[in-house]
């Protein structure tokens, strides 16, 4: 049997808080309550991610949802590219019916692709935030702080090139950072970003950026894609979620927060739009929910802070 | 056990059907304990040569994340369901929890739950570990323990389940009473150790909500539906000779908004049934101990 280094049963991190600076901890049931406008109780906030997969993959790491086969992948080329041509026109009309606002995390590559996928977003008063490059541009300790700093730097140039708008949200591909990334994102103006799913409000990293947890549990990646449940299923998982948030609310006298993070070649497909229309409705029509983009959000909660 | 023989030699075989009968207080047949794991995930932690905590090079964003949900929102989320319907905890500590945040050991302690050793943090693994290095996270795990809580842990479940193979010897040598890292049996049984003696008790890794959400792939509803078939099925089985249903829970899973509803309306079965012995895993081991 061969034996571990003496080190490893030695703790220098072991301390009162977190074995990191990023962050502080904090308790969420013991924070000043927090209210949204028109004191409503749940910030129900849609994420929805616009992912081009370039047919040869590359970056860090490979995201999820990239390319399986040997090459030429045309199955999964085109199935994710599905959501950009037909998929994300069905959530438009869903939103619109439904009279709500989503933030769309979006690469620099969709931008600049699909000149009028962007405008319909801006015309329908949507919010674009930053998501990297393409789905290439993932980032991990292995990339380094240059190269780090230049994806950031590029994405962020091309997406106001494309949009006219310097995006003040970020979301990493897999939710993925380095320890760099936070400093990065802060040195390249943004506001906030979207990656840490420790929390169910916005809170302030220790450099001033704030995050807004997007939580993955209740994205449709992890609960049809990976989990594999129905459309149905992912709908009764939204409302009770939201019927929890709306009760705990209540009895905490505090404001929740509901992310709902879509993909648009997942819910977008002809056979599970329903169930996200369907909700959509109900939500809607609830007196606690506050329908918001991820700037809303924060900026309700930064004026609170 | 017996190192490196194709039978461990871990316990004898007791066939279900012929066994003493073991009765719970006020004529209950099925002892109900509840395990949250109060863990800590180092977010840098030094790498074993067998096992990466990580999917990622560090920072693994969504995994050391997703842990910390639990300290920072679903620890209290679920405690409260726990409380508001009379379960107490047996806790599973990751004991340098006691350092990072004590105010989530400290709930615990408030709600009358007991303490025992998940480890020192569940990134640091046990394979291969030294004697010596053994003795120290189980010394550590008392002294820790002892010092947040007042308790002298009777109990250890291995952290992130990896073992050496002395380490129930250890375990009993340091007068721990039981493990939860053997998964053969729904009733408490003896495990054959060096000196001394120790117990098993059912923890599970079946109704676990990790194996419920992550290997079975379940909705809350549907695991709220698994742990009532389980005890329906070994209350009724308890009127034999009685069992144990552990629930083993992460605060990060059935904390999340969506699943702990349908979580609370499982354990408000359990309590309003009237079979369940509700009670701490070293109530039900020190109860089986008296009948043998």
């Amino acid at each position: 049997m061969s034996t571990l280094p003496e080190s490893y049963t030695e703790y220098p991190k072991r301390r009162e808080g977190y074995d990191h600076d990023l962050y502080k901890w904090s308790n969420i049931h013991t924070r000043p309550p927090v209210r949204w406008p028109g004191d409503t109780s749940v910030a129900a906030w849609l994420c929805v991610s616009l992912e081009w997969f370039p047919i040869v993959p590359g970056g860090a790491f490979k995201a999820p949802g990239h390319m399986v086969t040997p090459y030429p992948d045309y199955r999964h080329y085109t199935a994710r590219d599905y959501g950009n041509r037909v998929g994300v026109w069905r959530f438009l009309e869903a939103f619109e019916k439904a009279g709500v606002k989503a933030s769309f995390a979006t690469n620099a590559a969709i931008a600049e692709r699909y000149p009028e996928l962007i405008e319909a977003l801006a015309a329908d008063g949507h919010e674009i935030i930053a998501h990297s490059t393409d789905m290439n541009g993932t980032i991990d300790a292995t990339l380094g702080e240059d190269a780090e700093r230049a994806l950031i730097k590029d994405s962020m140039d091309r997406m106001e090139a494309a949009t006219g708008v310097r995006p003040r949200g970020w979301h990493s591909i897999a939710r993925q950072q380095s320890f760099h990334t936070l400093d990065l994102l802060k040195e390249h103006g943004l506001t906030y970003c979207c990656d840490w799913v420790n929390d169910e409000l916005p809170y302030r990293m220790n450099n001033g950026l704030i995050n807004l947890p997007l939580n993955h549990e209740l994205s449709d990646r992890q609960i049809i894609t990976v989990q594999q449940k129905s459309a149905d299923s992912w709908g009764e998982s939204m409302r009770d979620a939201f019927d929890w948030l709306a009760h705990e609310a209540a009895a905490q006298k505090s404001a929740r927060l509901l992310p709902i993070h879509l993909t648009p070649y997942i819910m977008g497909l002809p056979y599970r739009i329903g169930a996200l229309e369907e909700l959509l409705r109900d939500l809607s029509a609830r007196d606690e929910a506050w329908f918001a983009t991820g700037s809303e959000i924060v900026g309700a909660w930064e004026d609170q802070q | 056990m017996q190192e490196n023989a194709p039978d461990p030699q871990l316990y004898d075989y007791h066939p279900y059907n012929a066994r003493p009968k073991i009765t719970w207080p006020e004529g209950k047949t099925c002892a109900v304990w509840v395990a949250p794991n109060l863990e800590y995930y180092e977010i840098d932690p030094p790498i074993h040569p067998k096992r990466n905590p990580w999917p990622h090079p560090a920072p693994s964003v969504v995994g050391y994340s997703h842990r910390d949900h639990s300290n920072r929102v679903s620890h209290w989320r679920m405690a409260e369901v726990m409380s508001k319907h009379g379960f107490p905890g047996s806790v599973s500590l990751s004991v340098a929890l006691c350092q990072h945040h004590p105010e989530v050991v400290q709930d615990g302690v408030d709600r009358g739950w007991e303490f025992f050793s998940h480890g020192i943090y569940n990134t640091r693994y046990s394979y291969d570990m030294t004697e010596a290095q053994e003795r120290a996270i189980i010394e550590d795990s008392i002294a820790t323990v002892q010092a947040a809580t007042g308790q002298r842990i009777r109990g250890w479940l291995a952290p992130a389940l990896t073992h050496t193979p002395r380490t129930l010897d250890l375990l009993a040598e340091y007068g721990f009473d039981y493990t939860c890292d053997l998964y053969h049996d729904d009733q408490v049984q003896d495990v054959k150790v060096a000196k001394n003696g120790l117990a098993s008790i059912p923890y599970s890794l079946e109704v676990n909500d990790h194996y419920g959400f992550f290997v079975y792939n379940m909705s809350g509803r549907e695991y709220a539906d698994t742990l009532v078939r389980q005890y329906e099925r070994l209350a009724k089985e308890g009127e034999k000779s009685g069992t144990v249903m552990c629930i083993p829970l992460h605060a990060y899973l059935i904390g999340q908004p969506h699943r702990i509803g349908p979580f609370e309306e499982a354990l408000e079965h359990i309590a309003k049934d009237g079979r369940a012995w509700i009670a701490r895993a070293g109530d039900i081991v020190d109860a089986w101990r008296a009948q043998q």
